[in-house]
């Protein structure tokens, strides 16, 4: 077959996306690399940055402390989910549209958020540890460390478990049921010989998502693990440290990291790969009749589920309208002084997200929409080198990738230290694998034929991109950024590495706020992220028509 | 031995929206049953009240003489064959055909040995191991079939399960599928809206329309005597004529008369007659016959088709068996004339045939 030459304006652009991406992406992970074997006094080849890691107890530790709270919450995360989504999908819950926003709403504030939450609940002055206390009288000292992380981790982590499987549970067709039941499968074979093995690789899938997210997150283990060092910990206080601050000994710890997200992504994407069912349901499933007492405890479970997910959003809207006696008592007196405080100390935050924010979507939505298209449509060696290129984010925690990009961007000519551009750029460059991601689906379900009937219709390449493409693609596209933006203000660990005061973010001044013990200030900054999220929500729901969202 | 199906004056309402209302059919043990309608005439609705998916809000279905409303699905044995097949994705072909063995705790090397069995049956043996995706359309439709009768049921029950294959395929599995029916002898209730394909898969058929069954009978009766004009249009191709009635004698648009010698006693007034295309006769302009004017026509090898215009502006399709005459050149003006003995001739207000019983 002979090849169909295209315009080389698409060479073109794929030749700039990949020198964009060489910049951004692969320099500072190379030097980050270099850095982590490199002995300083002599620029010589060293491995003692990890032998060091390796040989002590202090740091490996980190590492057992941080698999051991990962694997709990991810297995607590995936159970709930699973069940919860099933429930929701094979029964009829009341308010089921309300519960599910409720879920997404819950996943969508940062961890640390539900950490500083809980510690007002449950930490050692909380408000149900002195009610538990008082009850029984015992002195129970509040939750932190182990226990802490773990409910935090999978309060959080949850939802997004919810949200896939209950996207998969949508897609299987309701006849596989019916053909299940008419060979004489009862309910309980029909759940177990069926239903789950078809949603278990979404999952797992989804699993290792959690377990990806909650291995690489520090905001969360430090505020409620108190003596409970996990590995990005260490690797925060040892990059941000006052006492120690060895670059090259982060840079070490940053590579470990990675390796390890590395090892778990292509695990997610073996298994993915190895039992994926392509279902796409003619019937979806249909809410079956249940008995009053069963109905009761599923209506009582999954309510008991989402309110608990719910409650520390619930305690900073409450929290953030309440006068503090001093830092971090608060008194039961109304008042708007939280609020005036935020709005007077640093005016720039809540722009600064929303222009983060937005500049960092228009970034994500050309280039990801560019990328896809020619990744999926103009096939070529440059195209597949930025389709794989654009996937190493994915891998790269926020935080190391913030590390990375201090060290790569600090001298000319590229002295990005301090500015905007470089929080923009970071926000952008993590959230571009998921954008490409959902954009290459979109692109998929466009028959080429299409484009080819434009052409053949006398439009220009570029021109039947644009006004045949771009349009069709739009609704989906749309509905893409709006979840970006929604996961992209609630971004914390990057922003962390790389703000300055007047780079200052909403996740950042509550991070910082509730390091200063200013809670008052803190739940504020975040009632303001939660309502944006929550409207962001809506109009999502509302423009879509849709009632489930994929992140 | 295939068991008798009574289907007993039943109802089906979502809500206050009656679907089936009052419906009464028998299925004869060991019979190949269709259901055929136009799509949203409650075949498929019928099917699934039989086998336990929707609920029955009155009537009652009995198999061999027993009430089976309200034994659930599972409990019924009964096999189904699904339009989108429903194999499941995750179980090799043997897996899904042992299933219904499995969920009745057959040991697994019996399990094993019928599937096996089965499979040669329906001659997809050789792709026992291997999984659903890894099938053609036609392979996993004969996986389903396999999966349905390898419980032995009393009934097999299939809901389109030829609509998406392609027509060839089509062809070959409604004959794979006639002939291990009467190989096993199932009572088998098929449902579809492929006519063809129920007149020569079926051993009786019901022809449904809006929830209520316009007819039922042999394929071959279908066809010849249309109950309605509903069934004379739906079932093959019908031309419907206005004539009068008087004395056993048909009078046509210009004047055209032909005895008819299959009507019931003491028919008389306006009646409708259904033509098929092959039971017109085409003659020279001198001739008697109702006045036509040929639009076009198409060679299609072993017939010939006219498409005509009536006087009146009716437009009609005329079918000749081909033969080395010359083709009835475009424009000319013809008479036609119908073949008494084989027309239907309908009620014009009722439109209910008024055809004798047995002719």
């Amino acid at each position: 077959m002979r090849k169909r030459r295209y315009s080389p304006i698409w060479t073109f652009l794929a030749l700039l996306i990949l020198a964009l991406f060489l910049i951004f992406v692969v320099y500072p992970l190379v030097l980050i690399l270099y850095k982590s074997v490199v002995n300083p006094a002599d620029n010589s080849f060293t491995l003692e940055n990890f032998t060091r890691f390796f040989t002590r107890k202090y740091y490996t530790n980190t590492l057992l402390n941080s698999f051991s709270v990962t694997v709990v919450s991810t297995l607590i995360s995936a159970t709930l989910g699973l069940v919860i989504a099933y429930i929701t999908r094979q029964y009829k819950i009341t308010g089921s549209k309300w519960l599910n926003i409720c879920i997404v709403v819950s996943y969508l504030s940062p961890p640390f958020i539900g950490a500083y939450a809980w510690i007002q609940l449950l930490g050692r002055n909380g408000l149900f540890t002195r009610i538990i206390n008082q009850l029984f009288g015992i002195h129970f000292g509040g939750i932190y460390g182990f226990a802490g992380i773990v409910l935090v981790f999978s309060l959080q982590s949850f939802p997004l478990v919810y949200m896939y499987v209950s996207g998969a549970l949508q897609n299987l067709d309701n006849s596989l049921n019916e053909a299940a039941e008419s060979l004489g499968a009862n309910n309980f074979q029909r759940v177990t010989g069926i239903i789950l093995p078809l949603v278990l690789p979404t999952v797992l899938a989804s699993s290792l998502l959690v377990f990806m997210r909650v291995f690489s997150d520090f905001g969360t283990p430090m505020l409620i693990g108190e003596g409970y060092r996990t590995f990005p910990v260490v690797l925060y206080n040892q990059f941000m440290g006052e006492v120690t601050n060895d670059s090259y000994f982060a840079a070490a710890l940053c590579v470990i990291i990675m390796a390890i997200t590395l090892v778990f992504f292509f695990l997610q994407r073996y298994i993915a790969s190895k039992h994926s069912y392509a279902m796409s349901a003619l019937k979806p499933m249909l809410p079956r009749p249940q008995r009053p007492l069963p109905k009761a405890l599923c209506h009582v479970f999954v309510y008991l589920v989402v309110l608990v997910a719910l409650l520390p959003q619930l305690t900073v809207i409450v929290t953030s309208f309440l006068k503090e006696s001093t830092p971090g008592i608060f008194t039961t007196e109304l008042s708007l002084i939280n609020y005036e405080t935020i709005f007077s100390k640093n005016p720039r935050i809540i722009p600064n997200t929303y222009l983060f924010g937005l500049a960092a979507i228009a970034l994500v939505v050309v280039l990801g929409v560019l990328i896809s298209y020619l990744a999926v449509r103009r096939k070529s060696v440059i195209t597949s080198t930025v389709d794989t290129l654009t996937m190493l984010p994915y891998i790269i925690p926020g935080s190391v990738l913030g590390i990375c990009f201090l060290y790569a961007f600090a001298q000319p000519p590229l002295a990005l230290t301090g500015t905007a551009m470089i929080i923009i750029i970071s926000l952008t460059v993590r959230r571009m694998p998921y954008t490409i991601r959902s954009s290459t689906a979109i692109i998929s379900q466009i028959s080429p034929s299409i484009e080819e009937a434009a052409v053949s219709l006398g439009a220009s390449e570029v021109r039947s991109f644009g006004e045949i493409m771009l349009p069709m693609m739009m609704p989906g596209v749309i509905s893409g950024a709006i979840m970006s933006w929604v996961t992209v203000i609630s971004e914390l660990s990057s922003s962390i590495m790389l703000y300055r005061a007047s780079t200052q973010t909403l996740t950042v001044a509550v991070y910082t706020e509730v390091i200063r013990d200013c809670f008052g200030n803190a739940a504020a900054y975040s009632t303001v992220l939660t309502v944006t999220s929550v409207l962001s929500l809506l109009l999502f729901f509302k423009l879509t028509g849709r009632r489930d969202i994929s992140v | 031995m295939g068991v008798a199906i009574h289907v007993d004056n039943v109802t089906k309402a979502y809500g206050k929206n009656i679907v089936i209302q009052g419906l009464s059919a028998e299925i004869k043990p060991g019979e190949f049953f269709t259901l055929l309608g136009p799509s949203g005439c409650g075949k498929t609705t019928l099917l699934r009240m039989i086998i336990g998916f929707n609920t029955i809000e009155a009537g009652e279905i009995r198999v061999n003489d027993k009430v089976i409303n309200t034994i659930p699905t599972n409990k019924r044995n009964m096999g189904m064959v699904f339009q989108n097949y429903a194999v499941f994705p995750h179980m090799s072909v043997r897996d899904n055909v042992a299933y219904g063995l499995k969920t009745r705790r057959i040991p697994k090397a019996e399990r094993y040995r019928k599937a096996d069995e089965i499979l040669k049956l329906v001659k997809i043996d050789q792709y026992a191991d291997r999984m659903p995706t890894q099938l053609s359309g036609g392979q996993q439709q004969r996986v389903a079939l396999a999966r349905a009768i390898v419980i032995e049921p009393e009934v097999l029950l299939m809901d389109e399960p030829l609509s998406n294959l392609d027509a060839k395929l089509r062809v070959e599995m409604r004959n794979v599928i006639k002939q291990i029916q009467h190989q096993i002898g199932i009572t088998t209730v098929y449902v579809t809206h492929d006519q063809e394909e129920a007149l020569a898969i079926s051993d009786r058929i019901a022809v449904m329309n809006d929830g209520v069954i316009q007819q039922i009978g042999t394929p071959k009766h279908i066809y010849q005597r249309p109950a309605n004009e509903f069934v004379s249009t739906f079932i093959g191709l019908s031309n419907l004529l206005d004539a009068e009635c008087s004395g056993n004698v048909l009078s046509f648009e210009g004047g055209y008369q032909a005895p008819v010698r299959t009507l019931r006693d003491n028919v008389a007034g306006k009646v409708h007659v259904a033509v098929r295309p092959e039971e017109f006769t085409i003659h020279p302009e001198s001739e008697a016959g109702i006045p036509a004017t040929v639009n076009s026509s198409v060679f299609l090898g072993m017939t010939q088709h006219y498409f005509m215009t009536l006087n009146g502006g009716k437009e009609i399709e005329v079918v000749e068996n081909s033969d080395l005459t010359d083709i009835i050149p475009d424009g000319s003006k013809v008479r036609l004339q119908i073949v008494p003995d084989k027309v239907n001739i309908f009620d014009a207000e009722k439109r209910t045939s008024l055809i004798r019983e047995g002719v």
